[in-house]
C-alpha cells in the first residue's frame, strides 16, 4: 500500500466513524463528535493529497487544511452554545428532543 | 508506509471508535481529543510540521475544553442511560455502504500509485507569504468569521430574559 | 571563557564518543532527554525550600530549619514522606483517568523545556520553523490533565477547581500567546533560538538589545509576566486552588506521590513558563552587556530564571488573591486590548526604523500609555480609592 492510498483509508474509516455517530446516536455532543470526525477526515484528505500531489511546492492543500482547521472551531463553539440552549429550553441534550416543528 | 505511521493511525481510529461508542460522555469527549492529536502526529509526519502544531494548539488547548464544558453544563457526566439510538438499522447501514464504497474507489484508483515526491520545504515564512498575498481574502473572511462565531455563541447560550423565562432546575 | 561556555556540549561529545557510531545519535537524544529531567525537577527540590524560607521571611517567621544545614535539606523529608503515604484513590473516582491526570500535567512542561535554548549552542530540540508553536501546543495539553484530575476525583470542590483553572487557563493564553506574537513579528521566525540571536545585536555601551529595552518590549514582558503568574496557577492569580476556600482544588482527591506530582508539574510549568519570558523579552542567554560575556551563558539563563522565580516567590508573599469575576474582567477587558494594541506598536516600531531615536520612543511610549489610561478608567471607578479608619 502506498503512503498516499494509506492515508486515504485511515481518512475513510474516521469519516465512516464520524458519519456512524452523526446518524446513528442520539445525543447532541455525540453527533458533533462525529461532525467534528468528519471535519478533520477531510483534512487528513487535503494534507496527503498536498504532500503526495505532483506539486507540494504551491502549499494549497496546506492552506485549505488550515482554513478548515479555524472553520472547525468556529463551528464547535456555536454548536455547543445550541446544544446548551436546547438543554435549557428541554432539559435534555437529545438531538430527538426538539421536535416541536414536527407536523 | 512506516512503523510509525501505522502506529499513529491505530491510536488515530481507535480513539475515535471509543468516542462514537463509548457511553460514557466525557470519556468519549477524551477520545476525542486523542483521536485528534493522533491526527496531528500524523500531520508532522507527512512533513506539515506547522499543521500539526495548529493542530494540536487549537483542539487540545481550545475545542477540547469547549466540548468539556459542555459536557458538563448539560449534565452529560453520567453515563446515558436507555437506548442510545432510535433507527441504528438504517443509520448503520448507510454508514457501512459509503465506507465501502469509499474504501472501493481508493482501492481501485490508478493515480495513487504515482511515485512519493521528495519532502517538500515548508517554511512558516511561505505560508505566512501565501496568507497574506494570496489569500489575504479568505484570511479576512475567516477572522469575521470568527468574531461572529463568538459573539453567536456568547448570546445563544446567554440565559435568555424577559418574555421567554426558562424553566427553573430542578 | 570558551570551554567553559561551552562545558556541557563538550561533555555530551565525550560521552557519546565511547558508544558505536550506529548508536551516537540516540546516546546523544538520551542525554539530552536526561539532562532535561534531572535539572529542572533538582531546581523544583530547591525551589520549594527557598521559597518556603523567602516566605518565612516575609512574614517574619524562620521557615523550616529543623532538617539538613539551615533546613535545607526539607525537600528530600518531604519527597520521602510522600512516597510513603497511602496513595487513596476515592471509591467513586474514575479510576483510569485518576491515575493519568498527574502524568498528563507533569509531561508536558517537561516537553516544553526542550525547545529553551539554555545557553549558546545548547538547546536539546531545535526546531528552526516551529520552536514557539511547538511549546504552546505542548502547554496546552496541561488544561486536558487539569480536567481529568479535576473531573475523576469524583468531588464537587476539585470539579469546581477544575472549571475555575480551566476557565483561567483559557483566558491568560491569549494575552501568553499574544504577547509572545509581538516578538515574533519583530523576529520574522518561531525559532526561539533566532529570537536569541536577534537580541544579541549590539547597542550604544556595549548594550545587547534585548527586547526589553523597546517600549513594547516593556509592556509585552508585563503582560508576559501577569498572564504568566496566571497560567502558572501562581499568587495572585492562584484561585484553582485557593487553600482557603475549595480545599486545594482540582487535585484535592489526590494522596501520597500523586500529590508531589501536581506540585511537581506546577511547578515546572512556572519553570517552562518563565524560561520562555526569559527567551523572549530578556535576551535568553545573553548578558546584558558585551563586557560580562565572560561569564558563561548558561549561568546567564539560569540566574535570569532564578531571578524570576524569586519574583513570583516575592509576589506571593505581597499580593492578596483576586475574584473570580475581577479575574475575568482583568483578563478580558484590560489585558487583551492591550495585548492587541501593544502589537500594533510593535508594527509601528518595526516600520519605523529609521525615524529619530527620541521620536520614535515618544510616539510608541505615549501611545501605549494613553491606552493603559483609558483601558484603566473603568477599574479606577469600580475600585475607588480604599481609606482606612482605625480606633485610636
Amino acid at each position: 500500500m502506498s503512503p498516499l492510498s494509506a492515508c486515504l483509508v485511515l481518512s475513510c474509516l474516521l469519516f465512516a466513524c464520524g458519519l456512524g455517530a452523526v446518524l446513528i446516536r442520539r445525543n447532541a455532543i455525540v453527533v458533533l463528535i462525529g461532525i467534528e470526525l468528519m471535519l478533520n477526515a477531510a483534512n487528513l484528505n487535503f494534507v496527503a493529497f498536498w504532500r503526495y500531489g505532483p506539486n507540494p511546492e504551491a502549499l494549497t492543500g496546506l492552506m485549505f487544511a488550515l482554513f478548515a482547521l479555524a472553520i472547525a472551531a468556529a463551528e464547535a463553539a456555536v454548536g455547543l452554545a445550541l446544544i446548551i440552549a436546547v438543554y435549557r429550553r428541554h432539559r435534555s441534550s437529545d438531538v430527538d428532543a426538539a421536535d416541536e416543528l414536527r407536523g | 508506509m512506516s512503523v510509525l505511521f501505522v502506529l499513529l493511525a491505530g491510536l488515530t481510529l481507535g480513539a475515535a471508535w471509543a468516542a462514537v461508542t463509548l457511553r460514557n460522555l466525557v470519556h468519549a469527549a477524551l477520545c476525542l481529543i486523542g483521536s485528534l492529536a493522533g491526527l496531528g502526529l500524523i500531520y508532522i509526519q507527512l512533513d506539515a510540521e506547522f499543521l500539526g502544531l495548529a493542530q494540536i494548539l487549537v483542539y487540545v488547548g481550545a475545542v477540547a475544553i469547549l466540548i468539556v464544558f459542555a459536557v458538563m453544563l448539560v449534565r452529560g457526566t453520567e453515563p446515558l442511560v436507555g437506548r442510545l439510538s432510535t433507527s441504528p438499522w438504517l443509520g448503520g447501514a448507510i454508514t457501512v455502504l459509503l465506507a465501502a464504497l469509499l474504501l472501493w474507489a481508493v482501492s481501485k484508483s490508478p493515480r495513487l500509485r504515482a511515485p512519493t515526491p521528495p519532502a517538500p520545504t515548508v517554511t512558516v515564512k511561505a505560508i505566512g507569504q501565501q496568507l497574506t498575498r494570496d489569500y489575504v481574502v479568505p484570511l479576512q473572511g475567516i477572522g469575521l468569521l470568527l468574531t461572529a462565531a463568538t459573539l453567536g455563541a456568547a448570546l445563544i447560550a446567554l440565559p435568555r430574559r424577559g418574555s421567554n423565562p426558562p424553566s427553573t432546575p430542578p | 571563557m570558551n570551554t567553559l561556555d561551552q562545558l556541557p556540549e563538550t561533555l555530551k561529545d565525550h560521552v557519546v564518543g565511547v558508544f558505536p557510531a550506529g548508536l551516537q545519535p540516540w546516546i546523544s537524544a538520551l542525554l539530552a532527554i536526561g539532562a532535561l529531567c534531572a535539572i529542572f525537577p533538582a531546581l523544583f527540590a530547591l525551589t520549594t525550600v527557598l521559597e518556603r524560607k523567602i516566605l518565612g521571611r516575609i512574614q517574619n517567621r524562620p521557615g523550616p530549619n529543623r532538617v539538613g544545614p539551615a533546613g535545607f535539606l526539607q525537600f528530600a523529608a518531604d519527597g520521602i514522606k510522600s512516597l510513603t503515604k497511602e496513595d487513596i484513590v476515592p471509591r467513586n473516582a474514575d479510576r483510569l483517568l485518576h491515575f493519568l491526570a498527574p502524568l498528563v500535567v507533569v509531561i508536558p512542561p517537561l516537553l516544553a523545556f526542550s525547545v529553551l535554548p539554555i545557553g549558546r549552542n545548547l538547546v536539546a530540540l531545535d526546531l528552526p520553523e516551529t520552536g514557539l508553536l511547538f511549546f504552546f501546543a505542548v502547554g496546552a495539553s496541561v488544561e486536558v490533565g487539569v480536567f481529568m484530575a479535576g473531573w475523576s476525583g469524583g468531588n464537587k470542590y476539585s470539579l469546581l477547581g477544575a472549571m475555575r483553572a480551566l476557565a483561567q487557563l483559557i483566558s491568560y493564553e491569549l494575552p501568553l500567546i499574544l504577547s509572545a506574537l509581538t516578538v515574533v513579528m519583530l523576529t520574522g521566525s518561531l525559532s526561539l533560538v533566532a529570537m536569541v540571536e536577534k537580541q544579541s545585536a549590539v547597542q550604544v555601551a556595549g548594550l545587547h538589545a534585548w527586547n526589553l529595552f523597546t517600549p513594547w518590549g516593556v509592556v509585552g514582558f508585563l503582560i508576559f509576566l501577569t498572564a504568566a503568574a496566571a497560567e502558572a496557577n501562581r499568587s495572585p492569580f492562584d484561585l484553582p486552588e485557593a487553600e482557603s476556600e475549595i480545599i486545594a482544588g482540582y487535585f484535592t482527591e489526590y494522596s501520597g506521590f500523586k500529590f508531589a506530582l501536581f506540585f511537581l508539574g506546577e511547578y515546572l510549568g512556572l519553570f517552562a513558563v518563565c524560561g520562555l519570558g526569559i527567551t523572549l523579552f530578556l535576551g535568553g542567554w545573553l548578558p546584558p552587556f558585551t563586557w560580562l560575556n565572560w561569564i558563561p551563558s548558561w549561568l546567564w539563563f539560569f540566574g535570569k530564571l532564578g531571578a524570576l522565580i524569586f519574583f513570583f516567590i516575592w509576589l506571593r508573599g505581597t499580593l492578596p488573591r483576586l475574584r473570580m469575576d475581577q479575574l475575568m474582567q482583568f483578563a478580558w477587558t484590560f489585558l487583551l486590548p492591550l495585548t492587541l494594541i501593544n502589537a500594533f506598536v510593535a508594527g509601528l516600531w518595526h516600520f519605523t526604523a529609521d525615524w529619530n531615536v527620541l521620536f520614535r520612543w515618544a510616539l510608541s511610549a505615549g501611545l501605549l500609555a494613553a491606552a493603559y489610561v483609558a483601558l484603566s478608567r473603568p477599574f479606577a471607578r469600580a475600585f475607588p480609592r480604599r481609606t482606612y479608619r482605625f480606633a485610636p
